[in-house]
Protein backbone atom coordinates (compact mmCIF):
# COMPACT_ATOMS: atom_id res chain seq x y z
CA UNK A 1 0.00 0.00 0.00
CA UNK A 2 2.82 2.09 0.80
CA UNK A 3 4.73 1.55 -2.40
CA UNK A 4 1.05 2.38 -4.16
CA UNK A 5 0.80 5.62 -2.47
CA UNK A 6 4.80 6.39 -3.42
CA UNK A 7 3.92 6.08 -6.99
CA UNK A 8 0.94 7.87 -7.09
CA UNK A 9 3.17 10.88 -5.47
CA UNK A 10 5.24 10.39 -8.02
CA UNK A 11 3.13 10.42 -11.01
CA UNK A 12 1.03 13.74 -9.25
CA UNK A 13 4.65 14.91 -8.67
CA UNK A 14 5.21 17.05 -11.84
CA UNK A 15 2.00 18.34 -12.18
CA UNK A 16 2.61 20.24 -8.77
CA UNK A 17 6.02 21.52 -9.66
CA UNK A 18 4.19 22.39 -12.80
CA UNK A 19 0.86 24.19 -11.50
CA UNK A 20 1.89 27.97 -9.91
CA UNK A 21 4.10 28.75 -13.06
CA UNK A 22 1.66 27.57 -15.43
CA UNK A 23 -1.82 28.65 -13.40
CA UNK A 24 0.36 32.63 -13.39
CA UNK A 25 0.61 32.27 -16.97
CA UNK A 26 -2.83 31.16 -17.94
CA UNK A 27 -4.15 33.70 -15.47
CA UNK A 28 -2.06 36.98 -16.80
CA UNK A 29 -1.19 35.80 -20.42
CA UNK A 30 -3.85 33.40 -21.74
CA UNK A 31 -6.78 35.01 -20.17
CA UNK A 32 -5.47 38.52 -20.70
CA UNK A 33 -4.97 37.68 -24.83
CA UNK A 34 -8.85 35.62 -24.69
CA UNK A 35 -9.81 39.14 -22.70
CA UNK A 36 -8.30 41.06 -25.25
CA UNK A 37 -10.40 39.43 -28.44
CA UNK A 38 -13.34 40.16 -26.79
CA UNK A 39 -12.90 43.61 -26.55
CA UNK A 40 -11.61 43.83 -29.86
CA UNK A 41 -15.00 43.06 -30.94
CA UNK A 42 -16.65 46.43 -28.67
CA UNK A 43 -17.98 48.66 -29.86
CA UNK A 44 -18.65 52.58 -28.25
CA UNK A 45 -16.54 55.39 -27.22
CA UNK A 46 -14.57 56.32 -24.23
CA UNK A 47 -16.85 58.66 -22.61
CA UNK A 48 -20.04 56.07 -22.32
CA UNK A 49 -18.10 53.15 -22.98
CA UNK A 50 -17.72 49.74 -24.81
CA UNK A 51 -19.69 47.15 -24.85
CA UNK A 52 -19.62 44.26 -26.90
CA UNK A 53 -21.67 43.78 -30.00
CA UNK A 54 -19.56 41.10 -32.06
CA UNK A 55 -17.89 44.32 -34.03
CA UNK A 56 -15.73 42.08 -36.75
CA UNK A 57 -15.37 45.37 -38.90
CA UNK A 58 -13.17 46.81 -36.38
CA UNK A 59 -10.48 44.18 -38.10
CA UNK A 60 -10.52 45.97 -41.65
CA UNK A 61 -11.44 49.57 -40.23
CA UNK A 62 -8.02 49.14 -38.34
CA UNK A 63 -6.21 47.17 -40.83
CA UNK A 64 -6.57 49.82 -43.43
CA UNK A 65 -6.45 52.84 -41.52
CA UNK A 66 -3.17 51.85 -40.32
CA UNK A 67 -1.57 49.82 -43.32
CA UNK A 68 1.30 52.19 -43.29
CA UNK A 69 2.56 51.91 -40.32
CA UNK A 70 2.16 47.98 -40.09
CA UNK A 71 4.29 48.34 -43.65
CA UNK A 72 6.71 50.46 -41.72
CA UNK A 73 7.09 48.10 -38.52
CA UNK A 74 7.91 44.65 -41.10
CA UNK A 75 10.24 47.02 -43.06
CA UNK A 76 12.03 48.37 -40.46
CA UNK A 77 11.99 45.06 -38.29
CA UNK A 78 13.13 43.18 -41.58
CA UNK A 79 15.77 45.74 -42.68
CA UNK A 80 17.05 45.96 -38.78
CA UNK A 81 17.14 41.88 -38.80
CA UNK A 82 19.66 41.54 -42.15
CA UNK A 83 21.83 44.66 -40.41
CA UNK A 84 22.54 42.66 -37.05
CA UNK A 85 22.58 39.36 -39.41
CA UNK A 86 25.60 41.12 -41.73
CA UNK A 87 27.11 42.26 -38.17
CA UNK A 88 26.46 40.01 -35.80
CA UNK A 89 27.61 36.65 -37.97
CA UNK A 90 31.42 37.69 -38.07
CA UNK A 91 31.31 38.69 -34.89
CA UNK A 92 30.11 35.78 -33.33
CA UNK A 93 32.34 33.26 -36.38
CA UNK A 94 34.92 35.38 -34.98
CA UNK A 95 34.23 35.10 -31.16
CA UNK A 96 33.48 31.17 -31.93
CA UNK A 97 36.61 30.58 -33.76
CA UNK A 98 39.10 32.97 -33.56
CA UNK A 99 39.12 34.85 -29.78
CA UNK A 100 40.62 32.15 -28.22
CA UNK A 101 40.97 32.52 -24.54
CA UNK A 102 39.58 36.01 -25.41
CA UNK A 103 36.11 34.29 -25.83
CA UNK A 104 34.57 34.75 -22.90
CA UNK A 105 35.48 38.27 -22.56
CA UNK A 106 34.12 39.35 -25.68
CA UNK A 107 31.38 37.31 -25.15
CA UNK A 108 30.93 39.77 -22.14
CA UNK A 109 30.88 43.05 -24.17
CA UNK A 110 28.58 41.73 -26.40
CA UNK A 111 25.98 41.34 -23.15
CA UNK A 112 27.50 44.30 -21.77
CA UNK A 113 24.82 46.80 -23.56
CA UNK A 114 21.89 45.09 -21.93
CA UNK A 115 23.22 46.58 -18.79
CA UNK A 116 22.34 50.18 -19.76
CA UNK A 117 18.75 51.19 -19.70
CA UNK A 118 17.41 50.87 -23.36
CA UNK A 119 15.71 53.55 -22.96
CA UNK A 120 19.00 55.38 -22.09
CA UNK A 121 21.12 53.63 -25.41
CA UNK A 122 18.50 54.94 -27.23
CA UNK A 123 18.40 58.37 -26.24
CA UNK A 124 22.30 58.20 -26.22
CA UNK A 125 22.04 57.55 -29.90
CA UNK A 126 19.57 61.06 -30.00
CA UNK A 127 22.82 62.99 -28.82
CA UNK A 128 24.89 61.27 -31.42
CA UNK A 129 22.65 61.40 -34.39
CA UNK A 130 21.60 64.77 -33.22
CA UNK A 131 21.81 68.46 -36.08
CA UNK A 132 24.05 69.91 -33.93
CA UNK A 133 26.18 66.75 -33.63
CA UNK A 134 29.62 65.53 -34.70
CA UNK A 135 28.63 63.00 -36.99
CA UNK A 136 25.80 65.07 -38.74
CA UNK A 137 28.46 67.84 -39.09
CA UNK A 138 31.05 65.18 -40.58
CA UNK A 139 28.56 63.81 -42.90
CA UNK A 140 27.72 67.28 -44.28
CA UNK A 141 31.25 68.05 -44.67
CA UNK A 142 32.00 65.08 -46.74
CA UNK A 143 28.81 65.69 -49.07
CA UNK A 144 27.08 62.37 -47.87
CA UNK A 145 24.02 64.56 -45.86
CA UNK A 146 22.93 67.73 -47.73
CA UNK A 147 23.79 71.63 -45.82
CA UNK A 148 20.78 71.13 -44.15
CA UNK A 149 20.34 67.09 -44.34
CA UNK A 150 19.39 65.73 -40.52
CA UNK A 151 19.99 62.18 -39.52
CA UNK A 152 17.44 62.45 -36.62
CA UNK A 153 13.75 61.96 -37.64
CA UNK A 154 14.79 59.44 -40.69
CA UNK A 155 14.25 56.35 -41.70
CA UNK A 156 17.66 56.03 -41.07
CA UNK A 157 18.07 56.68 -37.71
CA UNK A 158 15.32 54.58 -36.56
CA UNK A 159 16.15 51.50 -38.08
CA UNK A 160 19.94 52.29 -37.36
CA UNK A 161 18.00 52.65 -33.52
CA UNK A 162 16.57 49.05 -33.78
CA UNK A 163 19.59 47.25 -35.23
CA UNK A 164 21.49 48.48 -32.58
CA UNK A 165 19.25 47.57 -29.43
CA UNK A 166 19.05 43.88 -30.94
CA UNK A 167 22.08 43.38 -32.44
CA UNK A 168 23.26 40.88 -28.98
CA UNK A 169 19.62 39.11 -29.80
CA UNK A 170 21.25 38.40 -32.91
CA UNK A 171 25.00 37.77 -31.84
CA UNK A 172 24.56 35.07 -29.45
CA UNK A 173 22.47 32.75 -30.80
CA UNK A 174 24.48 32.99 -33.53
CA UNK A 175 27.61 32.21 -31.61
CA UNK A 176 25.97 29.38 -29.89
CA UNK A 177 25.28 26.98 -32.85
CA UNK A 178 28.48 28.21 -34.80
CA UNK A 179 30.08 26.99 -31.31
CA UNK A 180 28.78 23.90 -31.20
CA UNK A 181 30.21 23.08 -34.78
CA UNK A 182 32.23 19.75 -34.95
CA UNK A 183 35.60 21.88 -36.56
CA UNK A 184 36.47 18.25 -37.96
CA UNK A 185 33.50 18.48 -40.43
CA UNK A 186 35.17 22.10 -41.54
CA UNK A 187 38.79 20.75 -41.81
CA UNK A 188 37.45 16.81 -43.58
CA UNK A 189 35.90 19.13 -46.42
CA UNK A 190 39.07 21.27 -47.07
CA UNK A 191 40.49 18.08 -47.08
CA UNK A 192 38.36 17.15 -49.71
CA UNK A 193 39.35 19.73 -52.08
CA UNK A 194 36.62 22.21 -51.15
CA UNK A 195 37.75 25.38 -51.60
CA UNK A 196 37.60 27.77 -48.36
CA UNK A 197 34.45 29.36 -49.29
CA UNK A 198 32.63 26.00 -50.60
CA UNK A 199 33.64 24.57 -47.44
CA UNK A 200 31.88 27.59 -45.23
CA UNK A 201 28.65 27.79 -47.92
CA UNK A 202 28.21 23.84 -47.66
CA UNK A 203 28.97 22.94 -44.09
CA UNK A 204 29.86 25.62 -41.59
CA UNK A 205 26.18 27.93 -43.09
CA UNK A 206 23.78 24.91 -42.78
CA UNK A 207 25.03 23.66 -39.39
CA UNK A 208 24.84 27.57 -38.57
CA UNK A 209 21.06 27.28 -39.49
CA UNK A 210 19.65 26.76 -35.88
CA UNK A 211 21.42 30.00 -34.78
CA UNK A 212 20.19 31.95 -37.60
CA UNK A 213 16.75 30.99 -37.13
CA UNK A 214 16.77 31.93 -33.46
CA UNK A 215 18.78 34.92 -34.12
CA UNK A 216 16.73 36.24 -36.53
CA UNK A 217 13.64 35.86 -34.94
CA UNK A 218 14.53 37.05 -31.36
CA UNK A 219 15.49 40.42 -33.34
CA UNK A 220 12.42 40.57 -35.89
CA UNK A 221 10.07 39.97 -33.02
CA UNK A 222 10.63 42.70 -30.91
CA UNK A 223 11.59 44.91 -33.33
CA UNK A 224 8.16 44.65 -35.06
CA UNK A 225 6.43 45.53 -31.83
CA UNK A 226 9.50 48.15 -30.72
CA UNK A 227 8.19 51.73 -30.33
CA UNK A 228 10.92 53.54 -28.43
CA UNK A 229 13.27 54.25 -31.42
CA UNK A 230 10.65 55.34 -33.38
CA UNK A 231 8.94 57.63 -30.78
CA UNK A 232 12.84 59.22 -29.48
CA UNK A 233 14.40 58.58 -33.32
CA UNK A 234 11.94 59.56 -35.37
CA UNK A 235 8.34 61.42 -35.85
CA UNK A 236 5.32 60.42 -36.58
CA UNK A 237 6.04 59.70 -40.20
CA UNK A 238 8.06 57.21 -38.33
CA UNK A 239 5.58 55.72 -35.86
CA UNK A 240 5.48 51.96 -36.35
CA UNK A 241 2.41 49.83 -35.19
CA UNK A 242 3.84 49.49 -31.71
CA UNK A 243 3.39 53.45 -31.15
CA UNK A 244 -0.53 53.34 -32.93
CA UNK A 245 -1.24 50.36 -29.93
CA UNK A 246 0.36 52.66 -27.28
CA UNK A 247 -1.43 55.70 -27.83
CA UNK A 248 -5.01 54.11 -29.18
CA UNK A 249 -4.56 52.64 -25.59
CA UNK A 250 -3.04 54.74 -23.17
CA UNK A 251 -3.91 58.50 -24.83
CA UNK A 252 -6.82 58.09 -27.17
CA UNK A 253 -8.52 55.08 -24.81
CA UNK A 254 -9.72 53.56 -28.11
CA UNK A 255 -9.36 50.02 -26.56
CA UNK A 256 -11.21 47.71 -29.32
CA UNK A 257 -8.78 49.34 -32.19
CA UNK A 258 -6.15 48.76 -29.93
CA UNK A 259 -7.08 44.89 -29.20
CA UNK A 260 -7.46 44.62 -32.90
CA UNK A 261 -4.09 45.64 -33.77
CA UNK A 262 -2.49 43.58 -31.10
CA UNK A 263 -4.60 40.22 -32.38
CA UNK A 264 -3.45 41.31 -36.41
CA UNK A 265 0.08 41.99 -35.19
CA UNK A 266 0.67 39.00 -33.16
CA UNK A 267 -1.25 36.71 -35.89
CA UNK A 268 1.14 37.84 -38.75
CA UNK A 269 4.23 37.25 -36.50
CA UNK A 270 2.61 33.99 -35.62
CA UNK A 271 2.20 32.82 -39.10
CA UNK A 272 5.33 34.24 -40.27
CA UNK A 273 7.52 32.07 -37.69
CA UNK A 274 5.54 29.06 -38.62
CA UNK A 275 6.53 29.32 -42.35
CA UNK A 276 9.82 30.52 -41.73
CA UNK A 277 10.41 27.49 -39.27
CA UNK A 278 9.47 25.43 -42.59
CA UNK A 279 11.52 26.96 -45.07
CA UNK A 280 14.57 26.55 -42.12
CA UNK A 281 13.49 23.18 -41.44
CA UNK A 282 13.42 23.86 -37.88
CA UNK A 283 10.84 22.75 -35.80
CA UNK A 284 10.90 25.07 -32.63
CA UNK A 285 12.26 28.21 -31.53
CA UNK A 286 13.21 26.82 -28.20
CA UNK A 287 15.07 23.84 -29.55
CA UNK A 288 16.66 26.25 -31.81
CA UNK A 289 17.62 28.48 -28.77
CA UNK A 290 18.63 25.51 -26.78
CA UNK B 1 45.10 27.28 -53.22
CA UNK B 2 43.16 25.75 -49.69
CA UNK B 3 44.70 22.80 -49.09
CA UNK B 4 46.08 23.80 -45.97
CA UNK B 5 44.01 22.66 -43.37
CA UNK B 6 41.38 25.09 -41.41
CA UNK B 7 43.83 25.20 -39.14
CA UNK B 8 45.61 28.73 -38.90
CA UNK B 9 46.16 31.62 -41.76
CA UNK B 10 48.63 30.34 -44.57
CA UNK B 11 48.44 31.96 -47.76
CA UNK B 12 48.36 35.63 -48.04
CA UNK B 13 44.86 35.49 -48.87
CA UNK B 14 43.72 33.59 -45.43
CA UNK B 15 45.65 36.14 -43.34
CA UNK B 16 44.38 38.71 -45.19
CA UNK B 17 40.59 36.96 -44.18
CA UNK B 18 41.76 36.74 -40.98
CA UNK B 19 42.86 40.52 -40.25
CA UNK B 20 39.48 41.43 -41.63
CA UNK B 21 37.83 39.00 -39.57
CA UNK B 22 39.25 40.57 -36.72
CA UNK B 23 39.04 44.03 -37.79
CA UNK B 24 35.00 43.58 -38.60
CA UNK B 25 34.48 41.64 -34.89
CA UNK B 26 36.15 44.75 -32.90
CA UNK B 27 34.29 47.74 -35.37
CA UNK B 28 31.07 45.69 -34.01
CA UNK B 29 32.00 46.04 -30.43
CA UNK B 30 32.82 49.57 -30.86
CA UNK B 31 29.49 50.23 -32.28
CA UNK B 32 28.24 48.42 -29.49
CA UNK B 33 29.95 50.20 -26.74
CA UNK B 34 29.94 54.14 -28.40
CA UNK B 35 26.34 54.61 -27.28
CA UNK B 36 27.24 53.14 -23.76
CA UNK B 37 30.64 55.61 -23.58
CA UNK B 38 28.53 58.21 -24.62
CA UNK B 39 26.39 57.74 -21.34
CA UNK B 40 29.05 57.47 -19.21
CA UNK B 41 30.64 60.16 -20.43
CA UNK B 42 27.59 62.70 -20.46
CA UNK B 43 27.56 61.70 -16.59
CA UNK B 44 30.44 64.23 -16.24
CA UNK B 45 28.92 67.20 -18.42
CA UNK B 46 29.41 70.34 -16.71
CA UNK B 47 25.92 70.95 -18.90
CA UNK B 48 24.06 74.59 -18.98
CA UNK B 49 20.24 74.39 -18.83
CA UNK B 50 18.23 71.34 -18.79
CA UNK B 51 19.70 69.53 -22.25
CA UNK B 52 22.98 67.26 -21.76
CA UNK B 53 23.04 67.10 -25.84
CA UNK B 54 26.38 68.79 -25.75
CA UNK B 55 30.13 68.69 -24.23
CA UNK B 56 30.58 71.74 -22.12
CA UNK B 57 33.13 70.83 -20.08
CA UNK B 58 34.08 68.47 -17.21
CA UNK B 59 32.58 67.97 -14.09
CA UNK B 60 32.31 65.97 -11.25
CA UNK B 61 28.61 67.85 -9.71
CA UNK B 62 26.38 65.19 -10.54
CA UNK B 63 28.29 62.55 -8.94
CA UNK B 64 28.41 64.48 -5.71
CA UNK B 65 24.63 63.35 -5.09
CA UNK B 66 23.11 61.55 -7.83
CA UNK B 67 19.68 60.90 -5.96
CA UNK B 68 18.90 64.92 -4.94
CA UNK B 69 16.30 64.26 -7.33
CA UNK B 70 13.12 62.71 -5.26
CA UNK B 71 11.47 61.20 -8.02
CA UNK B 72 14.75 59.97 -9.40
CA UNK B 73 15.33 58.22 -6.49
CA UNK B 74 12.04 57.02 -5.81
CA UNK B 75 12.21 55.22 -9.78
CA UNK B 76 15.18 53.80 -9.11
CA UNK B 77 14.11 52.14 -5.95
CA UNK B 78 10.99 50.93 -7.16
CA UNK B 79 13.06 49.28 -10.24
CA UNK B 80 15.63 47.53 -8.06
CA UNK B 81 12.58 46.25 -5.80
CA UNK B 82 10.46 45.25 -8.31
CA UNK B 83 13.38 43.32 -9.76
CA UNK B 84 14.12 41.42 -6.29
CA UNK B 85 10.76 40.47 -6.19
CA UNK B 86 10.47 39.28 -10.19
CA UNK B 87 13.46 37.49 -9.37
CA UNK B 88 12.55 35.32 -6.50
CA UNK B 89 9.16 34.67 -7.77
CA UNK B 90 9.82 33.93 -11.67
CA UNK B 91 12.87 31.84 -10.92
CA UNK B 92 10.96 29.46 -8.48
CA UNK B 93 8.35 29.00 -10.61
CA UNK B 94 10.26 28.94 -14.19
CA UNK B 95 12.80 26.86 -12.81
CA UNK B 96 9.70 24.04 -11.61
CA UNK B 97 8.43 24.04 -14.55
CA UNK B 98 11.99 23.56 -16.40
CA UNK B 99 12.77 20.57 -14.22
CA UNK B 100 8.75 18.96 -15.10
CA UNK B 101 9.56 19.61 -18.67
CA UNK B 102 12.86 17.66 -18.83
CA UNK B 103 12.75 15.22 -16.17
CA UNK B 104 9.36 13.76 -16.20
CA UNK B 105 6.84 12.55 -18.90
CA UNK B 106 3.47 13.39 -18.08
CA UNK B 107 -0.08 13.92 -20.41
CA UNK B 108 0.17 17.13 -22.03
CA UNK B 109 3.63 18.01 -21.87
CA UNK B 110 3.81 19.43 -25.68
CA UNK B 111 1.28 21.55 -24.76
CA UNK B 112 2.91 22.81 -22.03
CA UNK B 113 6.43 23.14 -24.41
CA UNK B 114 4.32 25.18 -26.50
CA UNK B 115 2.59 26.96 -24.29
CA UNK B 116 5.73 28.37 -22.60
CA UNK B 117 7.38 29.03 -25.99
CA UNK B 118 4.23 31.47 -26.93
CA UNK B 119 5.03 34.95 -24.59
CA UNK B 120 8.63 34.64 -26.30
CA UNK B 121 7.29 35.27 -29.92
CA UNK B 122 4.58 37.29 -28.65
CA UNK B 123 5.93 41.26 -29.17
CA UNK B 124 5.65 43.24 -25.62
CA UNK B 125 3.17 45.78 -26.67
CA UNK B 126 0.86 42.97 -26.79
CA UNK B 127 1.73 41.34 -23.97
CA UNK B 128 1.46 45.28 -22.02
CA UNK B 129 -1.49 45.74 -23.56
CA UNK B 130 -3.68 42.64 -23.05
CA UNK B 131 -2.48 42.55 -19.37
CA UNK B 132 -3.83 46.38 -19.13
CA UNK B 133 -7.13 45.28 -20.89
CA UNK B 134 -7.78 42.82 -18.18
CA UNK B 135 -7.13 45.08 -14.86
CA UNK B 136 -9.07 47.51 -16.85
CA UNK B 137 -12.04 45.10 -17.54
CA UNK B 138 -11.77 43.60 -13.60
CA UNK B 139 -11.20 47.61 -12.14
CA UNK B 140 -7.97 46.70 -10.79
CA UNK B 141 -5.92 49.74 -10.13
CA UNK B 142 -2.63 49.60 -11.74
CA UNK B 143 0.69 50.46 -9.47
CA UNK B 144 3.38 48.85 -8.48
CA UNK B 145 1.69 44.99 -7.73
CA UNK B 146 0.62 45.34 -11.24
CA UNK B 147 3.99 45.79 -12.47
CA UNK B 148 5.87 43.04 -11.20
CA UNK B 149 2.28 40.61 -12.16
CA UNK B 150 3.58 41.50 -15.62
CA UNK B 151 7.75 41.09 -14.84
CA UNK B 152 7.03 37.69 -13.51
CA UNK B 153 4.30 36.88 -16.57
CA UNK B 154 7.02 38.10 -19.08
CA UNK B 155 10.12 36.45 -17.37
CA UNK B 156 8.91 32.89 -16.55
CA UNK B 157 9.61 32.13 -20.27
CA UNK B 158 12.87 32.98 -19.80
CA UNK B 159 13.53 31.15 -16.88
CA UNK B 160 12.43 27.89 -18.35
CA UNK B 161 14.58 28.42 -21.36
CA UNK B 162 17.42 28.89 -19.34
CA UNK B 163 17.25 26.14 -16.45
CA UNK B 164 16.10 23.38 -19.06
CA UNK B 165 18.91 24.25 -20.99
CA UNK B 166 20.98 23.47 -18.42
CA UNK B 167 19.35 20.38 -17.11
CA UNK B 168 19.45 18.91 -20.41
CA UNK B 169 22.79 18.83 -20.44
CA UNK B 170 22.83 16.73 -16.84
CA UNK B 171 23.08 13.05 -15.97
CA UNK B 172 19.66 12.07 -15.25
CA UNK B 173 20.93 8.94 -13.42
CA UNK B 174 22.17 10.54 -10.49
CA UNK B 175 18.89 11.40 -9.22
CA UNK B 176 17.69 7.92 -10.20
CA UNK B 177 20.09 6.31 -8.00
CA UNK B 178 19.23 8.84 -5.01
CA UNK B 179 15.62 7.62 -5.67
CA UNK B 180 16.71 3.80 -5.48
CA UNK B 181 18.53 4.60 -2.33
CA UNK B 182 15.63 5.56 -0.68
CA UNK B 183 15.72 8.96 -1.10
CA UNK B 184 11.71 10.88 -1.27
CA UNK B 185 11.23 12.68 -4.87
CA UNK B 186 11.56 16.17 -2.36
CA UNK B 187 14.95 15.21 -1.24
CA UNK B 188 16.09 14.48 -4.56
CA UNK B 189 15.47 17.03 -5.58
CA UNK B 190 16.72 19.61 -3.09
CA UNK B 191 19.92 17.38 -2.35
CA UNK B 192 20.73 16.08 -5.66
CA UNK B 193 18.83 18.40 -8.49
CA UNK B 194 18.75 21.73 -7.30
CA UNK B 195 22.84 21.87 -6.57
CA UNK B 196 23.42 20.42 -9.99
CA UNK B 197 21.38 22.76 -11.90
CA UNK B 198 22.47 26.04 -9.50
CA UNK B 199 24.71 27.58 -12.58
CA UNK B 200 21.30 27.84 -15.12
CA UNK B 201 19.22 29.61 -11.70
CA UNK B 202 22.00 31.85 -11.51
CA UNK B 203 22.44 32.86 -15.02
CA UNK B 204 18.33 32.49 -14.94
CA UNK B 205 18.21 35.18 -12.21
CA UNK B 206 20.50 37.52 -13.59
CA UNK B 207 18.57 37.75 -17.19
CA UNK B 208 15.65 38.51 -15.36
CA UNK B 209 16.75 40.96 -13.09
CA UNK B 210 18.82 42.46 -16.22
CA UNK B 211 14.78 41.93 -18.40
CA UNK B 212 12.79 43.37 -15.31
CA UNK B 213 15.19 46.49 -14.17
CA UNK B 214 15.38 47.35 -18.09
CA UNK B 215 11.50 47.01 -19.19
CA UNK B 216 10.06 49.55 -20.64
CA UNK B 217 7.02 48.74 -23.10
CA UNK B 218 5.35 46.51 -20.57
CA UNK B 219 6.32 48.39 -17.63
CA UNK B 220 4.64 51.60 -19.43
CA UNK B 221 0.94 49.90 -19.56
CA UNK B 222 0.62 48.80 -16.09
CA UNK B 223 2.61 50.94 -14.33
CA UNK B 224 -0.39 53.42 -13.15
CA UNK B 225 1.02 56.18 -11.22
CA UNK B 226 4.39 54.25 -10.07
CA UNK B 227 7.76 55.85 -11.57
CA UNK B 228 10.31 52.82 -12.55
CA UNK B 229 13.84 53.64 -13.61
CA UNK B 230 13.47 53.47 -17.11
CA UNK B 231 9.96 55.03 -17.40
CA UNK B 232 11.56 58.37 -15.14
CA UNK B 233 13.70 58.55 -18.33
CA UNK B 234 11.74 58.19 -21.22
CA UNK B 235 9.35 60.98 -19.43
CA UNK B 236 12.26 63.35 -18.92
CA UNK B 237 13.30 62.43 -22.57
CA UNK B 238 10.83 65.94 -23.27
CA UNK B 239 12.58 68.24 -21.13
CA UNK B 240 15.68 66.58 -20.82
CA UNK B 241 17.49 63.91 -19.29
CA UNK B 242 19.37 64.79 -15.78
CA UNK B 243 23.11 64.12 -16.08
CA UNK B 244 22.25 62.47 -12.61
CA UNK B 245 20.69 59.31 -14.55
CA UNK B 246 24.06 59.12 -16.40
CA UNK B 247 25.93 58.83 -13.01
CA UNK B 248 23.29 56.37 -11.65
CA UNK B 249 23.34 54.19 -15.01
CA UNK B 250 26.84 54.48 -14.55
CA UNK B 251 27.04 53.44 -11.40
CA UNK B 252 24.78 50.11 -12.16
CA UNK B 253 26.84 49.12 -15.11
CA UNK B 254 30.03 49.55 -13.35
CA UNK B 255 28.63 46.91 -10.30
CA UNK B 256 27.92 44.79 -13.19
CA UNK B 257 31.32 44.87 -14.70
CA UNK B 258 32.86 44.38 -11.33
CA UNK B 259 30.65 41.15 -10.72
CA UNK B 260 31.04 39.97 -14.96
CA UNK B 261 35.42 40.05 -14.22
CA UNK B 262 35.13 38.18 -10.68
CA UNK B 263 32.94 35.66 -12.72
CA UNK B 264 35.61 35.71 -15.50
CA UNK B 265 38.30 35.16 -12.96
CA UNK B 266 36.58 32.42 -10.99
CA UNK B 267 35.83 30.35 -14.26
CA UNK B 268 39.61 30.95 -15.22
CA UNK B 269 41.09 29.01 -11.82
CA UNK B 270 38.27 26.14 -12.21
CA UNK B 271 39.20 25.54 -15.78
CA UNK B 272 42.82 25.67 -14.60
CA UNK B 273 41.94 23.78 -11.71
CA UNK B 274 40.02 21.10 -14.04
CA UNK B 275 42.45 20.58 -16.54
CA UNK B 276 45.61 21.49 -15.58
CA UNK B 277 48.19 23.32 -18.32
CA UNK B 278 45.04 24.70 -20.12
CA UNK B 279 44.09 28.33 -18.94
CA UNK B 280 41.49 28.22 -21.62
CA UNK B 281 38.43 28.41 -20.16
CA UNK B 282 35.30 26.18 -20.06
CA UNK B 283 33.60 27.32 -23.48
CA UNK B 284 30.00 28.22 -23.04
CA UNK B 285 29.96 28.78 -19.48
CA UNK B 286 29.50 32.03 -19.19
CA UNK B 287 26.96 32.65 -22.18
CA UNK B 288 24.38 30.42 -20.87
CA UNK B 289 22.78 33.89 -19.40
CA UNK B 290 22.38 35.39 -22.31
CA UNK B 291 21.94 32.84 -25.02
CA UNK B 292 18.39 32.41 -24.21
Amino acid sequence: MLNLSARRRRKLFPYLILGPGLLWLIVFFAIPLANQAYVSLQTGDPESGYTFTWAFNTYPDAISTYSDQFLRSFAYAGVATVICFVIGFPLAYFIAFKAGRWRNVMLLLVVVPFFVSYVLRTVSWQLILNDNGWVVARLRDIGVLAPDGRLLATNVAVIAGIAYNFLPFMTLPLYVSLEKIDRRLIEAATDLYASRATAFRRVTLPLALPGIFAGSLLTFIPAVGDFINAALLGTPNQYMIGNVIQSRFLNILDYPTAAALSFVLMAVILVGILAYARVLGTRSLTEAAV
Amino acid sequence: MSAAAAGGPRTTADRIRAVGLGLWAALAVLYLFIPIFIVVLFSFNDNKGRFNFTWQGFTLKHWQDPLADADLATALQNSLVIAGITVLIAVVLGTFIAIALVRYGFRGRGAVDLFIFVPLATPEVVLGAALLALFLTLNVNTGFTTIVIAHVMFSISYVVVTVRARLEGMDKFIEEAAMDLGATEWTTFRKITIPMIAPGIASAALLVAALSIDDYVITSFNAGQTQTFPLFIFGATRQGVPPEVNVLATMLLAVVLVLMGVGVMVQRRAARRERPGSAVPKPGAVPSAATS
